[in-house]
């Protein structure tokens, strides 16, 4: 039976490989995330099968409720809660490494339930793999869901700071090794163990406390990443590699991930681990860019502005986080058609950073039924918004500010942005002034060729809709 | 000191050899399937769930079961939840008709 089980598990590991590999095209992508389930299924299947496991009551009390609540979260949560929806799921992923090495040390240890001093031997690897599911695995968790609270609103999205921040972390996370290094000397010490996972998990609401919500979309990948190889961490306590596979492929995909977002901030991972983009320091240079940047806004109304997309032939849409706040993705999508009834060439231009995870507005607009080949992501947009009409930036700010390109001192200097300032005219919706998750003052809107049209993005684009089609 | 035979060098393997394929599988895929690859991946990070379940159907109840079951639980939300909202989000991806 153990060969049957194992060849099972190398089965699946082959299912998750290909369900990961048809991922890569929209085409097959749906037929790639049914091989993923076909393999997990047969991962769970086979298991019951092991020798070790002899009850099942709570097994399957246990599957009962797990499978009705992810169906219920699946099915219920709406696509602009998605981001949350991942960070929560990211969460459990990790917690559920953090029970298991758990449970595997007191299956080991003859101490419990009481520290009887008897000595036991543990084997100096299988303990590191088990401290370190704990640690990686609790603050996968609590990680999660403080991520989950501040995009869900509940946790303040602000960056927030406490006293001692790095020197904190750094001796908690040495706290951690010390008493680890003390349970593999003496395995017997179930105290130093729920030490262990108690630092980890405090560890967790402790790193992701600092970033703030436009740095969401590194703290995601990266906590996708951690849920991986926490999973991985697991199957070196349990020797079993498929888990080393699963958790290794996901591993891989949260860092790739973590490093196009870092990539599209110009923005080292430490820098945001470290935490405080919107720090003290960089506020005052936001208000000396405030008082340099000279000119006048142009506001625009929705019967003049109808005129000049009708008199486009080109237009690229920018979307941002603005657009997934108001939920503006369908009254973009009708913009869209009724243009496209006019004879104008569409398009949608996709900041990797845009949004609060990856592909957080290509979810979006594909909910509201924009074909996926309208959408471009920044390299092979950007050259054409010089031969564009109108560029129509919706909730978007940082990532098509030019002062990205030229003004050294300021934050998000260096960041490759969206050339919408190149188009003939940039009109930009947004609902007042106030500047963007940087805190810095945006020259784009007070550019020669730049018009503002204020409002709530939903409305203020459905009016649009609706005087174009009335001309 | 150590697991007597080398298993654990063939599982430093493994992972080592994974973590490869995941990363050359992985840069293929589409910035417009970003999304869709982490609640996917995401869901295969649930295979925690071969652990928990070894922990929850152990024949004496002690407290591995206890714990065996929460995992149980926060796997079982993760796979289930996370391959139902991938399939969601992945039905909305069409090309122009």
């Amino acid at each position: 039976m153990r060969i049957v089980i194992e060849i099972t598990y190398l089965v699946s590991s082959v299912f998750f490989i290909f369900g990961i590999k048809y991922l890569g095209s929209p085409k097959t992508a749906r037929k790639g995330n049914l091989f993923s389930s076909i393999g997990m299924f047969m991962a769970i299947v086979i298991t019951l099968f092991d020798q070790h496991v002899l009850t099942f009551e709570w097994i399957i009390i246990g599957i009962l409720i797990g499978s009705l609540a992810g169906v219920i979260l699946a099915l219920k949560i709406p696509m602009t809660g998605m981001p949350q929806m991942v960070g929560m799921l990211n969460g459990f992923g990790g917690g559920a490494s953090t029970l298991v090495a758990l449970a595997e040390y007191y299956r080991i240890n003859p101490n419990y339930p009481l520290d009887r001093g008897l000595v036991f031997n543990l084997p100096v690897d299988q303990g590191i793999a088990i401290i370190m599911s704990l640690l990686i695995g609790g603050v996968t968790f609590t990680g999660s869901m403080i991520a989950f609270g501040k995009l869900q609103g509940i946790v303040s999205g602000k960056v927030i700071k406490y006293p001692l921040q790095h020197p904190l972390n750094l001796v908690l996370l040495l706290a951690v090794m010390t008493a680890g290094t003390y349970v593999l000397i003496n395995p017997g010490l179930i105290s130093l163990v729920l030490i262990i996972t108690f630092v980890s998990l405090l560890l967790g609401v402790l790193l992701v406390l600092p970033i703030g919500g436009a740095d969401m979309p590194v703290a995601i990948s990266l906590l996708n990443s951690y849920s991986g190889i926490a999973g991985s961490a697991t199957g070196f306590v349990l020797g079993n590699n498929e888990l080393i596979i699963a958790g290794a492929l996901v591993g891989a995909s949260g860092i790739i991930l973590t490093l196009i977002m870092c990539r599209g901030m110009n923005r080292s991972l430490m820098n945001v681990v470290l935490g405080g983009w919107a720090s003290a320091g960089t506020a005052s240079t936001a208000a000396g860019d405030i008082t340099s940047i000279k000119g006048d806004v142009k506001s625009v109304d929705a019967e003049e502005l109808a005129m000049i997309f009708d008199a486009a032939s080109s237009v690229i849409i920018v979307p941002g986080y603005g657009m997934a706040v108001a939920q503006a993705q369908h009254a973009i999508r009708d913009l869209t058609s009724t243009l496209e009834k006019k004879g104008i060439k569409v398009r949608f231009a996709i900041h990797p950073v845009a949004g609060r995870m990856p592909g957080h507005m290509n979810v979006l607009l594909a909910e509201a039924n924009v074909p996926y080949d309208k959408l471009f992501a920044l390299e092979d947009i950007n050259d054409d918004f010089q031969n564009t009409d109108v560029a129509f930036v919706v909730g978007a700010n940082d990532v098509v500010n030019p002062a990205a390109r030229h003004d050294q001192s300021s934050p998000i200097y260096g960041m490759p942005i969206l050339n919408a300032d190149y188009a003939k005219t940039v009109v930009i919706n947004k609902r007042s002034m106030n500047p963007g998750y940087a805190g810095i003052e945006n020259e784009l809107f007070f550019g020669q060729n730049s018009l503002m049209y204020f409002g709530d993005a939903k409305d203020a684009i459905t009016k649009l809709t609706n005087e174009i089609k009335a001309l | 000191m150590f697991m007597e035979d080398l298993t654990f060098l063939m599982h430093i393997y493994v992972f080592v050899l994974a973590i490869f394929v995941g990363f050359e599988l992985i840069t293929k895929v589409p910035p417009t399937l970003h999304t869709p690859l982490m609640s996917g991946s995401n869901a295969i990070s649930g295979i925690t769930i071969v652990g928990a379940l070894l922990s929850a159907g152990l024949e004496q109840f002690t407290i591995s079961t206890i714990l065996g079951l929460v995992a149980v639980i926060f796997a079982m939300i993760n796979v289930v939840g996370g391959f139902l909202v991938t399939d969601r989000m992945l039905k909305m991806f069409k090309k122009k008709e």
